[in-house]
């Protein structure tokens, strides 16, 4: 595996497109193995991410190549992690720390709010703040407690940083260079039950003319737009294909970045299609969703032949493993919400 | 009440310490009282909304600075290390303008000062020490990260988080905990469990010592030593400074509702300054006509604080915005439309 990727990467021609079949995990790998080869400032750190090759093997064989003083474990604290990023951003360097699952940032909150976020704002641009942490994220693969949590709307609330989840390899290859490449902080939300799913992925040094903050649209539809980010994507476009069979054509947008957010592509599809629905594994109350709904609205009122639906975890926590199913927006939830769109009639 | 109790007994001072730099450390520390002092004044005048004194903290601050080498060292202070800005040379009308409100972090430039910009949650720059200073040794410099912090943080998980990665990574740290004996309104006895922050040290496999923190040449003995110890990649240091905060916690506070107004003035009683005059006397360092200049300049200096700091204009309201990202975006920038457009004086 670490072969391939070191191969597929390291390519002696940069220029040349390499495409490979790889799981979202092993583009990660990929995306780091080439900021750390492209940027002699950047560093990899985190609880496991050595020797170990971290617990998704995202990290796999990066120490060997790079070194441990680029490629290196820490103890295990969170916020001092996390505050040492801040310090070696000081000190010019380009940290990418690693979180190693989204319930563990809530004790590096402080450092990540408090610090990281408003440390440029802080020293009005004396000292920039250009980390990407690497978080993580999501349910899905009924993990213990804390193992699986969506903190997309809590670090969107946060003047300074910016946000992104990726939903297939080559996203995630894509926006991991640009996070690190951003002289800003960027929370990347590595979906966990997107890890093992195959796709082609091109291994260009420059991959595509993306900007931050520019959604996608994966599937095209006339009748309704479904928004979603990371694994709900995946979903979304399961959904899609089942209201296809009844002759109901959703188009489907992969958010991507969630702070700075596509204002602009929402409207622009909701405004076509007529209806949205947001969907997100998060709780309901306050969730990224009441966001996108907001700006949809706002954008695109006038064109709106429904109100936008959102589907997302009730406001209960993550539960444990049999019952995330039951938690998590499910197929029947997404096409009901559709429905209700289709079906709504102005008072 | 408990007085400091040096232990290790007094050391010899470091050779750095000589008369040339006793002179230099006095007038640094009398700097830092009289700017403290119109500080005070400039908050009774309103000008502005809260101060914090570190009155009776000269010597280790001052002192402890002094030891720093400002070209390749970089100092992570809180909030109250006014006098660590003054000996490490930060323009202090910048570093005042934080007090007067005009800008958080101050208006000073924290990179090129190697002093970074206040912090108000204590405990919090000290794990940058520590990333600084591993980040340091990566790229080969020789430099050493001088974390400050309070007995109150000392309670901190972020300071004992930093004390262990840097004691893991043998970083260049030097973690400088000014032991005032009071945390805003809470005691020592209620704040640090064991009654020492230094021996916390040897827990984490790091010399931890506690000095004097009234006499100057103490404070500069450890830190002088520290650093040395850093530099010669043998690891962090963690220096206790026993000294007290004579004044209250801020102009908001009322020390009258916590502790005796004795002990205060048993503490006054050993002024850093006075302790080391009488050194300066003692071995003929200082004269009488050094003292009065020292005087004269510090009163000078202080005035063109107060006078700079007083009239630095506010900040423009576009700078709400101008600092949030390097690489701004449309939502922010659609934001400051409507400030512009809706707000703007």
């Amino acid at each position: 595996m670490t072969g391939t990727i070191t191969e597929a990467a390291g390519a002696a021609d940069a220029s040349a497109p390499r495409v490979r079949e790889m799981s979202m995990q092993q583009a990660v790998n990929a995306a780091l193995r080439t900021v750390l080869r492209e940027d002699p400032r950047t560093l990899v750190f985190g609880e496991d991410v050595g020797a170990l090759g971290g617990v998704f093997r995202v990290t796999d064989g990066l120490q060997e190549e790079f070194g441990a003083e680029r490629v290196f474990d820490t103890p295990l604290a969170e916020s001092a992690i996390i505050g040492m990023a801040v310090g070696l951003a000081m000190n010019g360097w380009r940290p990418i720390p690693e979180l190693q699952f989204d319930g563990f940032a809530y004790p590096a909150v402080d450092q990540i709010v408090n610090q990281l976020a408003r440390m440029n704002y802080r020293s009005r641009g004396a000292v920039p703040m250009p980390v990407t942490l690497r978080l993580p994220s999501f349910g899905g693969i009924q993990a213990p407690e804390h193992h699986g949590e969506s903190l997309e709307a809590l670090f969107a609330h946060v003047p300074g940083l910016k946000v992104c989840a990726p939903c297939d390899p080559q996203d995630a290859y894509r926006l991991l260079l640009q996070s690190v490449r951003c002289d800003d902080p960027v929370v990347y939300m590595e979906p966990k039950a997107r890890y093992w799913d195959r796709r082609p992925v091109e291994l260009a040094h420059d991959p595509g003319d993306m900007p931050v903050g520019r959604s996608r649209v994966l599937r095209r539809g006339r009748h309704a737009t479904l928004v979603a980010w990371g694994a709900m994507v995946h979903r979304c476009l399961q959904a899609a294909e089942y209201a296809a069979e009844d002759g109901v054509e959703l188009e489907v947008v992969d958010l991507r970045w969630l702070k700075p957010i596509d204002a602009e592509g929402l409207a622009a599809s909701a405004a076509r299609t007529r209806r949205a629905v947001v969907v997100h594994e998060a709780p309901l109350t306050a969730g990224l969703g009441a966001e996108v709904s907001a700006l949809v609205t706002e954008r695109a009122f006038g064109a709106l032949a429904a109100p936008v639906e959102r589907v997302a975890g009730f406001d209960v926590p993550y539960p444990a493993g049999p019952l995330e199913p039951q938690y998590l927006p499910t197929i029947d939830r997404i096409l009901s919400a559709v429905q209700r769109t289709l079906e709504y009639k102005r008072p | 009440m408990t007085m400091p109790s040096p232990t290790p007994a007094r050391p010899e001072p470091h050779p750095d310490f000589g008369p040339d730099f006793a002179r230099r450390c006095y007038l640094q520390m009398l700097t830092a009282r009289r700017i403290d002092e119109e500080a005070i004044a400039l908050q009774r005048q309103g000008v502005f909304p809260a101060y914090v004194s570190l009155r009776g903290q000269e010597a280790a601050q001052v002192a402890g600075a002094a030891a720093l080498d400002t070209e390749r060292d970089f100092a992570f202070p809180t909030y109250r290390e006014m006098g660590v800005a003054l000996a490490m040379g930060v323009d202090m009308v910048g570093y005042m303008a934080s007090h007067r409100a005009l800008w958080h972090g101050g208006l000073y430039d924290p990179a090129a000062s190697r002093f970074a910009a206040l912090n108000a949650v204590v405990g919090g720059p000290v794990p940058h020490a520590v990333g600084w200073a591993v980040g340091e040794r990566l790229r080969g410099g020789s430099g050493c990260a001088v974390a400050y912090f309070g007995d109150g943080a000392s309670s901190e998980g972020d300071v004992h988080e930093a004390m262990n990665f840097a004691a893991v990574y043998r970083a260049p740290v030097v973690f400088f905990c000014q032991n005032n004996r009071w945390a805003l309104s809470v005691p020592n006895e209620r704040q640090v469990a064991g009654g020492s922050v230094a021996a916390r040290g040897q827990g984490y496999g790091m010399p931890g010592t506690a000095v004097d923190g009234n006499d100057a040449a103490a404070v500069h003995h450890a830190m002088a030593r520290a650093l040395e110890r850093a530099r010669a990649g043998e690891g962090p240091s963690l220096i206790e400074a026993l000294t007290y905060r004579v004044e209250p916690h801020s102009t908001s506070d009322d020390t009258s509702r916590y502790r005796d107004a004795e002990e205060e003035r048993a503490w006054r009683g050993r002024d850093p300054l006075t302790l080391l005059r009488a050194r300066m006397e003692a071995d003929g360092s200082g004269d009488a006509a050094f003292f009065e200049r020292a005087e004269q300049e510090a009163r000078e200096r202080a005035e063109a604080v107060r006078d700079g700091v007083s009239t630095a204009p506010e900040p423009d309201g576009a700078d709400l915005f101008t600092h949030v990202f390097r690489e701004p975006t449309e939502e922010l920038a659609r934001q400051q439309r409507v400030w512009h457009e809706e707000v703007r004086p």
